[in-house]
Order: structure tokens, then sequence, then C-alpha cells
């Protein structure tokens, strides 16, 4: 890798501060970034470390039943201390990648990256949660802006993601069978008012929504309801692991074991 | 009773101590003062002509010693081919120049252009990145079949073609070979893919070359199965250096699978560079440049046809093999497509009329050259399937088939040049059918459906040549090499003993089985002995480890050089004992005198050898025996597979449930450590079958060049095994009655694995005949689906 500066803040402020430093750029759990910089794909002036901000660890119940994640929050910490206020985002956490990366990647670094195979994308979008910066609060509707795009800003941290737990939710990943990122991961979460159904590893916009499922769900929650619906392979990802018609067919078959693990 | 030491137990292997708390030697530790590091730069580009390599900027950057481009290497020689293969009309192959950098165009993706010698790495680096390279970029050659097209675009200007050769083995008359599919009461034909392979040893490559310049001597420390090897080739054909003079070390090695017994330019490239910038130089494959670098295995495009009688008997073979050699020639390359993949096609079956044809190609890819079976999984794998296939469209139990076709007479003359001495392929499959309790599988696959999925049985029969040999007989073939081995029995004064053996273990468990013997012959404790192998400087010439060789051929020397040194104790222990030397008996560490109750220890024994004042005059003190072993044939393991799937008809993910293995490989020396190399065979092969996939395209871009496209077997991907050793047949002509076993579990398993996912899918009225490897949820999908 190139030469950089490492600034590792205690405060939400200083990050802030340091990332205004020209082509600073921030360092979550480093499990995407630190290979990129290896293989020299990226040359920041500095990197921000977010670990040592212990406002933005750990997971805790608001005051409304929500769940908040700090945004540098491991995805090990998440698999075991929302394991009983969101037991499916608890299972998502504990799908990703393996032991090593599950202590040190975060969620606000996952996010923040829009992997469109990664699994937190799926978790966020389908739950509705919000994602809280530094400055403003962003619904997940318009936070996912397609493969490696969000509405973040430069030098916007996500400090905490607040995700309204459902009556019931599943996540189903298709493990891509070399890297174990989603070859296809729908997350289903049923709440009071409808059923949110969020899509990840399929299509080459990254996670979105499969509204058609959602209506049907709404109309008839079983997995009867989708019988005869399937998302355009159009847009879907064509790789060595699967075609697009393969990835469609998946999206599928995902959301039914998740209606059915719901039911 | 199974036995506690010596022959036969299952002695925990001593190495692991050091391997698993941290203290292994690897060449990566090893920094020689004032070292300095190399990082060579890589073409990202498949196939173009070199304009010009600027590397002006470069040198003047900051911490650099030197940069070298081709231009450095005119006149010193390439890497060479230690096989040369003689086509079908009699020709040589085509064997291109090989050079340490490229010179004149880039072949392949991750091909040298230049080196950068700084004081570190990331200097090295940064030099590199300023090194202005004019590339134009030529049409890549990649696919085999149109490779072979005349007017194709050449990869070598100079060859009149991309093959490299058009081979040849079995029957050589084309019309008899017509006649006996024209009278055939059944032909089944399949054209189907071995995939190509990264093998991915935990360790990649390494080399630290050392000069000293007031003794003219080079060391050249390497991540080699092979260090003689490596020390001949680069002294007598890439760098005219005096042997004597240059000491080639292959330290603890973390895993070969064939990728490091090959002579590669990096390692030349570190001796040379080590004089010519007077400074140490170390050069540590990064991950990416192992996908690109080191030789890849397999990939083989076959159509083979099988021609049966009306009772069912196999009475033709004909197979039609591209082979892809990659961009250049490998060390031993050319001998994988040829004479240890031919040779085998007649697997266990007594089928009379066998032809094999292989064009072995040159492409814009990495070189392709021996991978854990090399050659044998290529042709087990065509046959297998072919075997199976016809199974299915005559509607016979595929056990039943395979049987009726064994061989079952020994010694047995094949139509492809081999003599299998002995085996006993029914006793095999009775074990199997035991072992993997066939009888319950209907039960197994009731459950299975039961719950959604498709269950599915393969079985698979192999067979396997090991310990290449004799030397003269391969000499006859083409191989540049000898391969014998060579073992010294080097007994210390207070009785410890010292083998020094050309085999080198890189996972093997040489270091705890090899002592084994040696310890059982003398009846000592196995601690007494201890092994020394991968440093030329100590230990004899020999030709290393690959092949399921080291114990049939190295072992064998290692016993012959033992039995000297007890002939010459004897000799000492009957001076001792005032006895006859004819009298003399070895039972247990103690020569006693047969018939009475004189005796001497074997320590007393190798004192006086040492210390000899009570010495017979007519012996040379001392003990201390060199032998060298050229077998006289291979030896030929085989065995029968089983292998149980079950499938998600909903998504096409497989999943291997059940994995059972029976084996004969003749005699064991330790039965723990051949059901762990069985073990890890195995998962290779699952790996193949299932996983793993080595993917260019049409650009000669590496498609799968990280663990993120490139699926390596997982522990949760592979079933417990059960695994059974029982079927016994001693190789008739090695003193250890053994054959060996590294190979075995890579070779029977992927047709066991493919068998069984299409036996799963017909089983639920799917009429699949064939997905290559590997049989990925999205090719079972596509195929269930087609």
């Amino acid at each position: 890798m190139y030469s950089f500066e490492f600034e590792k803040p205690s405060t939400i402020a200083d990050a802030v501060a340091a990332l205004a430093a020209e082509d600073a750029q921030a360092l979550g759990g480093g499990q995407t970034l630190i290979p990129t910089l290896k293989q020299r794909l990226a040359s920041p002036s500095a990197l921000v470390s977010l670990s040592g901000i212990s406002e933005m660890q750990g997971v805790c119940v608001e005051d409304d039943g929500s769940v908040s994640v700090g945004g540098a929050t491991t995805h090990a910490t998440v698999a075991s201390e929302a394991a009983n206020t969101y037991p499916a985002l608890a299972a998502l956490a504990g799908q990703i990648g393996d032991p090593a990366v599950r202590n040190r990647g975060t969620i606000g670094g996952s996010v923040a990256n829009n992997d469109p195979a990664a699994c937190y994308p799926a978790g966020v979008l389908g739950s509705g949660a919000t994602i809280r910066t530094n400055t403003r609060e962003i619904a997940a509707d318009d936070f996912f802006e397609g493969m490696f795009s969000t509405a973040l800003d430069d030098g916007e941290i996500i400090t905490s993601v607040r995700f309204p737990v459902p009556q019931a939710a599943s996540y189903q990943k298709f493990l891509q069978p070399a890297s174990r990122f989603a070859l296809v991961g729908v997350f289903l979460a049923r709440f009071a008012d409808g059923v949110r159904v969020a899509v990840t590893g399929a299509s080459e916009d990254g996670v979105f929504r499969w509204s058609e499922a959602e209506q049907a769900l709404n109309t008839s929650f079983s997995p009867d309801a989708l019988m005869g619906l399937h998302v355009n392979p159009m847009n879907m990802i064509a790789d060595l692991h699967g075609s697009k018609d393969y990835r469609a067919h998946l999206v599928s078959v995902m959301t039914k074991r998740a209606v059915a693990a719901c039911s | 009773m199974p036995k506690d030491s010596g022959i036969g137990a299952s002695s925990k292997r001593r190495e692991d101590v050091r391997f698993l708390t941290g203290a292994g030697n690897y060449t990566d530790d090893i920094n020689v003062h004032g070292q300095a590091y190399v990082f060579f730069l890589r073409s990202d580009i498949a196939h173009g002509r070199l304009k010009s390599v600027d590397t002006s900027a470069a040198e003047g950057m900051p911490g650099v010693v030197k940069v070298f481009t081709g231009k450095d290497f005119e006149g010193v020689g390439g890497m060479p081919c230690g096989w040369e293969v003689t086509d079908k009309h009699g020709a040589p192959m085509q064997e291109p120049p090989h050079p340490i950098l490229a010179q004149g165009k880039v072949r392949h993706v991750g091909d040298p252009i230049a080196a950068v010698v700084a004081d570190s790495l990331e200097q090295a680096r940064d030099a590199a990145e300023a090194i202005d390279v004019d590339i134009e970029e030529l049409t890549a050659v990649i696919d085999m079949k149109a490779a072979a097209q005349d007017g194709s675009t050449l990869v070598h200007d100079d060859l009149k073609n991309n093959i490299c050769y058009d081979w040849q083995l079995g029957e050589t008359d084309d019309a008899k070979v017509d006649e006996v599919f024209a009278n055939a009461a059944h032909v089944t034909t399949l054209d189907l893919v071995n995939n190509r392979l990264v093998a991915n040893p935990m360790e990649p490559r390494v080399a630290v070359g050392e000069y000293k310049r007031g003794t003219d001597e080079y060391t050249l420390y390497t991540t080699s199965q092979n260090p003689h090897v490596i020390r001949l080739l680069m002294c007598a054909f890439v760098l005219g250096l005096p042997e004597h003079k240059v000491r080639v070390v292959a330290p603890d090695v973390g895993g070969g699978f064939g990728t490091k017994i090959f002579h590669y330019a990096e390692e030349a490239f570190c001796t040379f560079a080590a004089k010519a910038c007077n400074r140490p130089v170390k050069w540590t494959s990064s991950r990416t440049e192992a996908f690109m670098s080191d030789a890849h295995g397999r990939d083989h495009v076959s159509k083979i046809e099988l021609a049966l009688d009306a009772e069912n008997n196999f009475v033709g073979l004909r197979t039609n093999t591209y082979a892809n050699l990659g961009a250049y020639l490998s060390t031993f390359s050319s001998s994988v497509p040829t004479w240890l993949h031919g040779t085998l096609m007649a697997g266990n079956y007594k089928t009379p009329v066998i032809q094999v044809n292989v064009k072995a190609m040159f492409t814009n890819t990495v070189p392709v050259d021996a991978y854990r079976g090399a050659g044998r999984p290529e042709a087990t794998f065509q046959l297998e399937r072919v075997v199976d296939k016809a199974a299915r469209e005559l509607g016979v139990d595929p056990i039943a088939l395979r049987r009726q076709n064994f061989v079952t007479q020994f010694p047995y003359d094949t139509p492809v040049a081999l003599t299998y001495d002995t085996g006993d392929y029914n006793g095999t499959m009775d074990k199997l059918e035991a072992a993997a309790d066939l009888a319950g599988f209907a039960a197994r696959r009731a459950q299975s459906e039961a719950n959604g999925k498709l269950r599915g049985l393969g079985i698979n029969c192999y067979i396997e040549a090991c310990g290449i040999a004799p030397s003269n007989i391969v000499g006859m073939l083409g191989a540049r090499a000898g391969l014998y081995d060579a073992a010294t029995v080097r007994v210390n004064a207070t009785g410890s003993i010292s083998v020094m053996v050309g085999a080198h273990s890189h996972g093997q468990g040489h270091e705890t089985a090899f002592p084994q013997v040696v310890a059982d012959m003398i009846g000592i404790d196995e601690s007494m002995v201890e092994i020394v192998h991968g440093d030329t400087s100590k230990i004899p010439f020999g030709m290393g480890t690959y092949g399921s060789r080291s114990l049939a051929v190295c072992g064998s020397a290692m016993v012959k050089a033992t039995e000297k040194v007890i002939e010459k104790a004897k000799r000492i222990a009957a001076h001792l004992l005032e006895a006859s030397e004819a009298d003399i008996e070895l039972k247990d560490g103690q020569f006693s005198v047969a018939g009475t109750d004189k005796s001497v220890a074997w320590g007393d024994v190798t004192l006086t050898a040492y210390v000899p004042h009570n010495y017979p005059l007519e012996v040379e003190p001392g003990l201390e025996e060199t032998a060298f072993y050229d077998p006289a044939n291979f030896t030929f393991p085989a065995g029968a597979y089983a292998c149980e799937v079950e499938v998600d008809p909903e998504t096409g993910q497989v999943s291997v449930e059940k994995f059972t293995a029976a084996d004969d490989f003749g005699n064991i020396i330790n039965p723990m450590i051949v059901d762990g190399q069985v073990h890890g065979g195995i998962g290779q092969g699952i790996g193949q079958a299932l996983l793993e996939n080595c993917a260019y395209d049409e650009n000669g871009q590496l498609l799968s060049a990280s663990y993120m496209d490139y699926a390596m077997p997982r522990a949760d991907d592979v079933p417990f095994y059960g695994v059974d050793h029982s079927s016994q047949t001693p190789c008739t002509h090695n003193p250890l009655g053994v054959k060996g076993c590294g190979e075995a579990g890579a070779i029977g398993s992927p047709p066991a694995v493919v068998n069984a996912v299409l036996d799963a899918l017909n089983s639920g009225g799917k009429a699949v005949d064939h997905i290559d490897m590997p049989v990925s949820p999205s090719r079972v999908w596509a195929a269930m689906n087609g």
C-alpha cells in the first residue's frame, strides 16, 4: 500500500474534522478498504479510524422499541447483542464472512460501502431503518443509490442505524461459493402496516425492494402468494457464479423461504 | 491389535508439534543479512508485443538497487522443460524458449516484464510503477480448439502452429479402432471438460538468493518439493553455474500439491540477481501473484467413446483430448497429458483396444503442469464418467458393469503401455460396498426425499501409477531426468540415526513415517531416528517428492541403506561376540548369537564402530551407508469410492452427505497418515468437482484471480469421510510392498461426486447426461431446467 497518515479520534467531532483534510478516508473495520489499499487501488492521504469513538459502539433499544446500532459496531457484537431484541438482524450479522471478518467489520463500513452483494444493505432496507449521520437522518429508502453508491456526502459519518423491529423477519442468504457474500440474499420484514422485501446480491443496481412481492404478501402472507411472481432478469448480475436467470430464480426461492420462516 | 510403534503403527506426526506451535521454519522466515527485495512487474495484457520498456525513471527512485528487464538475460538460458514428448509422426514436440523475463512478447497475464530490486519491497513496488512499458496488444489465444486451427494467431511466432505435439498412445491403426466401434452393440460418447485449477498451497512461493563473493558460492532458499532437481535445472540449463558451488535449500514447505515441483523463473532470478547486485535478494509471492504465476493444473477438453458388446463387455475405448499447456512449457508439463494420462486410460478394466489422442496446446494463459494426480485424474474422470453414462444408457447397475469388466489376472499388460503388477479390484469393491453401507442407500434416499431433497449415489473406481520409473524406460519415453531416489543412513556413535533422504516432506509426514521403518528394521525406538531433507548440502542426490513416490522409491533406498548398515553392524557384533557373522541375529536392538544367550546391544556395536579398539581389522570404521534405488516398475494403487449427495431441487445446491473410500495401497507404514492423505485428497477432489474453477475471459483476463471468485473447499463443504484400507495387495517389486497414497483421493473423488449428482437428478426425473465441473448450483439448476 501507499503511505498515509493514520488518525484514531475519540469523538465524532474530531473525526469529522480529520476527514475534512483533502483525500482523507474514513476507516471502519477495513474489511474492504484494507485489501483495496494493499492492492494499491486507493491512495488516501489519511485514514481516519472510527473504531475509537465510544458513542458509535454497541447495540441499544430506544424508547420507542427500535434497535439502534452504533456505526462502529462490529458484526460479531450485533450477532450477540441484538439476538434477543432483533433476532433476524442478529442472524444476518452472524452470517457475514467468517469470525475474523465479523470481529473487525462494522455496520457503518458495510452500509457506507454498499457492496451489491453485502448482507447489511438488505437488512437495513428490508427493515426500513434510518441511517443517522453526524449531520442528518436518512431513510433507508433514500440512502442506497446503486452499486457502491449512497446518499452520504464526502466526510459524512454514519453514527448509528436505527431499526424498527418488525413482528417477524427473516434473512435468507444463498452463498456465492467463493466469497460467501450473498449470491442472492433476501431480507423480509413483516410490520403491522405491511411487508418489506429487500434483495441483495442480485441486481446490477445494488440492493432493491421487490415491490410486487411486497404487494402480494400484503394481500396474503404465504409462500403461495408468490406463485408466478419473478423479478425481471434483465437487471440481474451475471458472472462466473450465476446467470441473470439463475439469480432472478433465486430471488423467488429465497423470498418464499423467508416467508415460510416468518409464518 | 494395532501396533504402537514401528511399521504399521499410527505414530503421531512429530513434525506437527513445530507446525502447530508456530515453530516451523519456512522460506519466508529466512532473512539474510543485507538482503534486498525484488518486485516483478507483470503483464496485465494476455498477449502483446513489447515495443519498449523504459526503466530510466525507476532506476533513480529511492532505495532502488537495480532494475532488470529481458535484455539483462539475453545469453542466459531460459526455463527448461524436463520431458521431450515425441508426437505420433515421430517428430519432437515444439519447444519454444521461456525467458526469465519477457523478451519480445508477453504471453499471459502475469508474465514478468521487469524486476526491481530495492532496499524494501514497497520501494521496489513504487519504482515498478515508474517503469514505462509500451505493449502492442495482440489477439489473445484462449480457446484450445480455435488455437489448433490453421491461421490462428500464434502464441510463439517462431513455431509453425500452437500445437506443441499431436500425440497418440495405444492402437495406431485407426481402421481397426473404427471397426471395433462399428461392430459394437452399444457405444457411449461423452464430451467433457476437466476444469483448470490453481493449486493454492497455504504457503505462497518464496525465493531468497544469496551469493558469497569470497568463495564464489550461491545459496538459494526456495519453496520446493525437490531441491536437487531445482539445482540441476538451474545450474545446467538456465544460469550455467557449477553445481558444487550452488546449494539449494527447501526448508519447511507449506504444501506443494505439484505446483512446487517446477523450476520457476523467480528462483533463477533471485540467484542471478544476488550476484549481479552483490546482495541477497528475496521474493515473496503475494496471493494475487500466485494465481497468475504458479503453474495451474488440469484444463483438458475431451471426447471419450466407449464401445461395448452385446454382453456389456468393454471392447473399445477412444479418446480425443485437447490439453492446455498455457503460454510456456513448465518443467514437467509435457509429460502430464501424455505419459501420466494416456497410460491410465485402461483404468481397472480389461478393454482390449484403446486409442488415446492428445493435442497439447499453447495458449495465452498461465503455464499448466502437474497438480495432485497429474494426468491420472483427467484419465479417471473421463473413463469413470463414460462408464457411468453407459450403465445408465444400458439400464444396468453401475457396480455390476464395472465388476464385469475388471482386470482380474495379474500381472496384466494394458493396451496403453503399463503392466499392472498386482491388485484385487473385486475385493476392494467388496470392502467399499460394506464400508459405505450401500445396502442402506435406499432408506437414506427415502429420508432425503421426505426432506424435499434429491439423493444420489456415485460410484467410482480408479487406478493410479505411482513412483514413475524405471529411469531407463522413462528416458526412452523422453524424460530428461532419472527417477530413482537416494538415502544415506548415518548411525551416530551413541546409536541414534540421521537419515538423509532425497524425498522432501511438505505435508506428507516423512519425518514420522520414515523413522518408523528404520527403527522397526533395527528394533530401536523411533525417537532415535531423525530424517534430514531439503538441503542439497546435506542429502544425497534425490529426485524429491511428487507422484506419490516418496515411500515407494526413496523409502526403498532407505531400506536398502539400512540393510547395508545392519549387515556391517552384524560383522562388528560377530567380532565382539566372537561368533560367526552368519550366526548373528538382530532383534529388538540386540545382536545375539543364534541358539545362545550371548548378545550385544545396538548401542555397543555403534560405539565400537566409531571407537574401534576391539574391532575387526578388515572392516572399515564408522557406520554410514548410502543407497540409490531405481524401481523396476510403477506401483499401482487402486480403489473404489462411493459418494452420496443431496441436491436441492429448487436451487441446484449440492451437498456431499457421505463419502467412503476403499483403497488398496499395499502395505501401510502409518495408517493415520495414510488416512489423512486420503482425506486431503478427497477434499481437493470435492473442491474440483463442486467449487474450484480457474476461468479466463476471451481476452485472456483471469476472472478468478482471488478467493473472491476462486472457490476453495472449506471444512463445511465436506463430510466426515469413511476410509477403508484393509484391501491390501502388496507391491511386488519394492522391499516394503508399498504403493503410494498421496494422490489417490484427488484422483478417485471427482467422478464419484459428479456421478452422484447425476444419479440424484435422474432419480428426480431429470434426464441429465452430464454437467461439467465445477458442478456449481447455477450449473445444476441450468441442467435441471435446460
